[in-house]
C-alpha cells in the first residue's frame, strides 16, 4: 500500500499550499507505525485477559489492568487520533474533558458511598 | 469569520469552497475544534454511565449476575475486532493523505465491515443474555450447593423439589431484571448506538467518495472527523472492557 499512488479518476495530487495541511501538524506516522501500534494494542489486550484469567495477582490485578488500559487509551489517542502530532489545543481540550470525566466518576462513586465498602 | 482572500486561498479554491479553510480566530479549523469539544463532552457522558455501573455493582438482589452471563473469550474477540477497525480507519486516512483513493476505499470498507462485526457480536451477546438458559443437576446441587452461584442456587432451591433430577429453564437478563441488567444494557447499549452511528457515518463517507472531487487529499477533513469519532468509540470500549467485563467477573469485589 505504501507505494500506491492515486489511480482513481477522481484523484488529485496532494493539497496545494493553504490546504488543511497548513493549519495543523507536523509529520504523520507511516502505515508501518500504525500497524505496530495495532499489534501493541492486541498484545496489551491479550496480556490483560491472560493476567486476569490466571488469577494469580488477587487485588494486584486492579492496578495492573488499569495501567494496561491507560496505555492502550494513550496509544489510540496519541497515534490514531493524532494528538501527538496535532495542535496542542486539541490535546488540551480532550485532556480537560478526561479530567472532568474522572472527576464525575469519583464524585458519583463518592456520593453513593462506594469507597466506604 | 470571512476575510479577504489570500494567495493561499486562491491556490486552494476547492478547499475554500466548502469552508474547510476559513480563517478563524484560533487559527484552527472550527469543525475539528467542535469535534474535539464534542468528544471531550462525550467522555463525561460515558463517565456517568461507567460510574453508575460501578455504584450499583454487587447491589442486585435477584436475577443473573455478571459471572452467570459473561463470556470473556467471546468479548475478547469482539474487542480485538474493534481494535482492528481502528487500525483500518487510520490506514484509510493515511491512504487518503498520500493520494490513494482506492486504498482509502478499501480500508474504509474494512472498517465498516469490522464495525458491523463488532455490532454483530453485541447483538449475539444481548440475545444470549436475554435468553440465558440455566441447567441444574439437582443431585449435584444437593451434594455440593457451594459449587453454584447465588443465582443458580436460588433457582435450584425453588425448582429442585422431590423427584426432580434436573432443571432446565430460561432465566434471561434484561434491563428490567435487576440493577446489573439496567446499568449494563444502558452502558453497552449506548456504546453500541455510538458504533452504529459511526458505521452509518463511514458508509455515507464511502459512498460520498464516489462523487467526483468530494474526497481528495486536499479535502481530508471529512475523513479526519469521522476517524476521530471512530477512534473515540474504540477508546471508550478500551475502558468498558476491563471495567465492566473483567472486573465484572472478578471474585475479589463484593457481590
Amino acid at each position: 500500500m505504501a507505494t500506491e499512488q492515486m489511480t482513481d479518476d477522481h484523484s488529485l495530487a496532494a493539497g496545494p499550499a493553504g490546504s488543511e495541511e497548513a493549519e495543523s501538524h507536523s509529520e504523520h506516522p507511516t502505515p508501518l507505525t500504525y500497524f505496530k501500534v495495532a499489534m501493541t494494542l492486541v498484545v496489551l489486550t491479550i496480556l490483560e485477559v491472560v493476567l486476569f484469567l490466571i488469577d494469580a495477582l488477587s487485588y494486584g490485578i486492579i492496578p495492573v489492568i488499569a495501567i494496561l488500559s491507560i496505555a492502550k487509551f494513550a496509544l489510540v489517542g496519541l497515534f490514531y487520533m493524532h494528538l501527538r502530532f496535532d495542535h496542542r489545543l486539541f490535546y488540551t481540550m480532550f485532556v480537560a474533558g478526561l479530567i472532568l470525566a474522572l472527576g464525575v466518576v469519583f464524585a458519583i462513586m463518592g456520593l453513593f458511598s462506594w469507597f466506604d465498602v | 469569520m470571512a476575510q479577504a482572500p489570500t494567495a493561499a486561498d486562491a491556490a486552494a479554491p476547492e478547499a475554500h469552497s466548502d469552508g474547510e479553510h476559513e480563517k478563524t480566530t484560533t487559527g484552527l479549523n472550527h469543525r475539528k475544534l467542535l469535534m474535539w469539544a464534542f468528544l471531550a463532552s462525550d467522555c463525561m457522558f460515558f463517565a456517568t454511565l461507567i460510574a453508575t455501573y460501578l455504584v450499583y455493582k454487587g447491589k442486585s438482589k435477584v436475577g443473573a449476575l455478571p459471572e452467570d452471563v459473561f463470556s470473556i473469550p467471546v468479548t475478547s474477540v469482539s474487542t480485538f475486532v474493534l481494535l482492528m477497525s481502528s487500525m483500518s480507519m487510520v490506514l484509510a486516512y493515511a491512504a487518503l493523505r498520500r493520494g490513494s483513493l482506492k486504498g482509502f476505499r478499501i480500508w474504509l470498507l474494512s472498517t465498516i465491515l469490522l464495525g458491523s462485526t463488532f455490532l454483530g457480536f453485541q447483538v449475539f451477546e444481548f440475545y444470549e443474555f436475554i435468553n440465558h438458559e440455566v441447567t441444574i443437576d439437582c443431585h449435584e446441587f444437593a451434594a455440593n450447593p457451594d459449587g453454584f452461584s447465588p443465582f443458580e442456587a436460588g433457582i435450584a432451591g425453588d425448582e429442585c423439589t422431590e423427584g426432580v433430577d434436573e432443571y432446565e429453564g430460561i432465566h434471561g437478563l434484561t434491563p428490567r431484571t435487576n440493577l446489573f441488567g439496567t446499568t449494563f444494557f444502558t452502558l453497552t447499549g449506548l456504546h453500541g448506538t455510538h458504533v452504529t452511528i459511526g458505521v452509518i457515518w463511514l458508509l455515507g463517507l464511502f459512498f460520498y467518495s464516489f462523487k467526483k472531487g468530494a474526497v481528495t487529499p486536499a479535502r481530508h477533513l471529512d475523513t479526519d472527523l469521522a476517524a476521530l469519532y471512530w477512534h473515540f468509540v474504540d477508546v471508550v470500549w478500551i475502558i468498558i472492557f476491563p471495567v465492566v467485563y473483567l472486573f465484572g467477573v472478578f471474585e475479589g469485589f463484593p457481590t
